[in-house]
């Protein structure tokens, strides 16, 4: 059970494959325009629910529960290990191999 | 009956529900058949430099460090014959309040979204523009509504929108994402019917006004620092804002002729509204998925008449490749110890080539950086390019196939600007312009010449060739 007033984010359909603009390409006219946003849960509710939340700006969304404090995780990556190759070869070319 | 909030239904009334939430009745300055008056638009809804430069001042944004970049200099100087390799400089407009040029932009749309007395500002934007607007917004005590395009339809993020949206979350605002697809502007159009705020939307003269700024302050800085003019200026060029505002800026600054260049990401063959190519490519700004189309066709923008008129002002538009510009980023913080954002160096990957075709007394200014961060850095947008498939090699970069493979030079004299041909570039323009008329007026036969920035023969001779009278 997550708790009313609990900050999480919800998912909405905005337009389903066939309410779609009639200008998008065939592989996007086929999936629909999806929204996530985020807010205070207006009552208690199970994840995956159809929920209402509170936005940031005061306005009401509905839309099914996907998380609760819904967290940023996005970093560097796996190691490129290109990027310090570019780094040694421009150092190389510049200052020389004395530089190492 | 038809439902009011369908898409035909919102997307109908789009001019009603823009003149509320620009506070500009954009039917005053039509004049011709497809002209309107773009220097009273500009005249009307803006400030004078002088006091933009004062908004700023007191926003945390302008007054940002031209710095010169030696070993890249001295790099460049490695490929081109002895006498050549101009000084290239930087504009580190990383360091302006949210760690971009955009704060320039932002600054004076939220300060006129006050100033009108709204409530809050939405922007659409899946750029630096989200968190610029945002931090400007939490200056004023505005509530701020941001609306993204991150995902794809299975919810895999761009790292470097994701980080975007860390950012407009960080500054207090609402971030609305949405997957893939233009019908963006039916969901931000409903929200600004549903709250009233202000559509501080890049493309209102605010906008452009705001990064006057920044074309008037590199000249200065430059006087200062070299005793010279800038012979050469490159713009990182996406919906054409950066070019016009900066552009309009060096000219209010001196009278002397300088190059102005815009260059984009090379990303031909991917569909900028395909559910599948969209994280297929490693930039989402600067590239000439929005470059070309805006250029031909400026008023595409999310206002009636966009103020980023960049083929008015542009003397050579050029295209590097996303290996090109990975490379140079990496250089810019191996030689230079900077580290900043990948898309703002499409400039500077166009500017270390463009140096080496200048003598070596003459200085290119690359006028915009960006903050780099989680998700949105060299590192991390290359390991995502390899996640979905997309090759990362040595070679020469000209081999690259956008959305199949990255290459990054395997030195960097294969660095080279592709010049994109503007007389096309200004066909389109032309042809855009005039696609629903037989003939127009002398009123828009002035406007496409300044456009175009061409003169009457140049211009008759095209609606001769497209089959358009000129009726006085």
């Amino acid at each position: 059970m997550i708790k009313k007033n609990t900050w999480v984010q919800i998912e909405k359909v905005v337009l389903k494959p066939e309410e779609r603009a009639a200008n998008v390409p065939l592989d996007t006219k086929q999936v629909p325009l999806l929204m996530w946003v985020k807010g205070y849960l207006q009552n208690d509710a199970q994840s995956g629910d159809l929920v209402s939340i509170t936005t940031l700006s005061g306005r009401t969304e509905e839309g099914l529960l996907v998380a609760e404090n819904p967290a940023f995780k996005h970093n560097y990556g796996d190691f490129v290990p290109e990027i310090l190759q570019i780094n040694q070869m421009v150092k190389k070319i510049l200052f020389g191999d004395s530089h190492d | 009956m038809i439902n009011q909030n369908s898409y035909q239904a919102v997307m109908a009334r789009k001019n009603e529900i823009m003149k509320k939430a620009v506070g500009i009745d954009y039917s005053l300055y039509e004049t011709g058949k497809i002209s309107f008056d773009y220097e009273k638009l500009m005249r009307d809804n803006g400030y004078p430099l002088s006091g933009i430069e004062a908004i700023q001042k007191a926003h945390g944004v302008g007054s940002t460090p031209l710095k010169e970049l030696h070993n890249i200099t001295a790099l460049a100087r490695h490929y081109c014959p002895k006498g050549f390799g101009a000084r290239i400089f930087i504009k580190d407009e990383a360091l302006n309040d949210s760690g971009s040029f955009k704060a320039r932009r932002a600054s004076v749309a939220v300060y006129r979204a006050k100033t009108l007395g709204y409530k809050g500002v939405i922007a659409a934007t899946s750029g630096n523009y989200g968190a610029a607007v945002a931090s400007q917004a939490a200056k004023y005590g505005l509530k701020c509504i941001v609306i993204q395009e991150c995902y794809d339809s299975h919810q895999v993020g761009q790292p470097e929108i994701i980080e975007k949206a860390r950012a407009c979350e960080a500054y207090g605002a609402e971030v609305i994402q949405l997957s893939v697809g233009p019908e963006l502007f039916y969901t931000f159009l409903r929200l600004l019917e549903e709250t009233g705020y202000f559509n501080a939307s890049l493309y209102t003269p605010f906008g452009i006004a705001g990064i006057e700024t920044l074309g008037s302050e590199l000249v200065q800085d430059c006087l200062v620092q070299t005793k010279k003019l800038p012979n050469m200026v490159v713009c990182t060029n996406a919906g054409g804002g950066n070019l016009s505002g900066t552009a309009r800026g060096i000219k209010k600054a001196t009278d002397k002729a300088i190059t102005i260049v815009g260059a984009s990401v090379n990303l031909k063959g991917l569909h900028m509204a395909s559910d599948h190519d969209f994280n297929r490519k490693s930039f989402t700004t600067g590239h000439t998925g929005f470059g070309m189309p805006f250029m031909t066709n400026p008023d595409r923008s999310d206002v009636p008449r966009s103020a980023a008129r960049p083929l008015r002002y542009i003397d050579r538009y050029v295209t590097v490749t996303q290996g090109e510009v990975f490379f140079m980023t990496e250089t810019l913080v191996a030689l230079e110890g900077i580290e900043r954002g990948p898309a703002g160096n499409t400039s500077l990957a166009a500017a270390f080539s463009l140096a080496q075709s200048l003598p070596a007394s003459q200085i290119i200014v690359v006028q915009e950086t960006e903050y780099t961060g989680a998700g949105k850095h060299h590192q991390a947008q290359l390991a995502f390019a390899k996640q979905n498939g997309i090759k990362v090699d040595f070679g020469n970069p000209q081999d690259e196939i956008p959305g199949t493979s990255i290459i990054l030079p395997s030195h960097p004299g294969l660095i080279k600007a592709q010049e994109v041909d503007l007389n096309q570039i200004r066909q389109s323009l032309v042809k855009n312009s005039v696609k629903n008329e037989q003939f127009i007026t002398e009123v828009d036969l002035d406007f496409l010449c300044q456009e175009t920035n061409q003169d009457y023969p140049w211009l008759k001779n095209e609606l001769k060739k497209l089959g358009i009278g000129v009726i006085k």
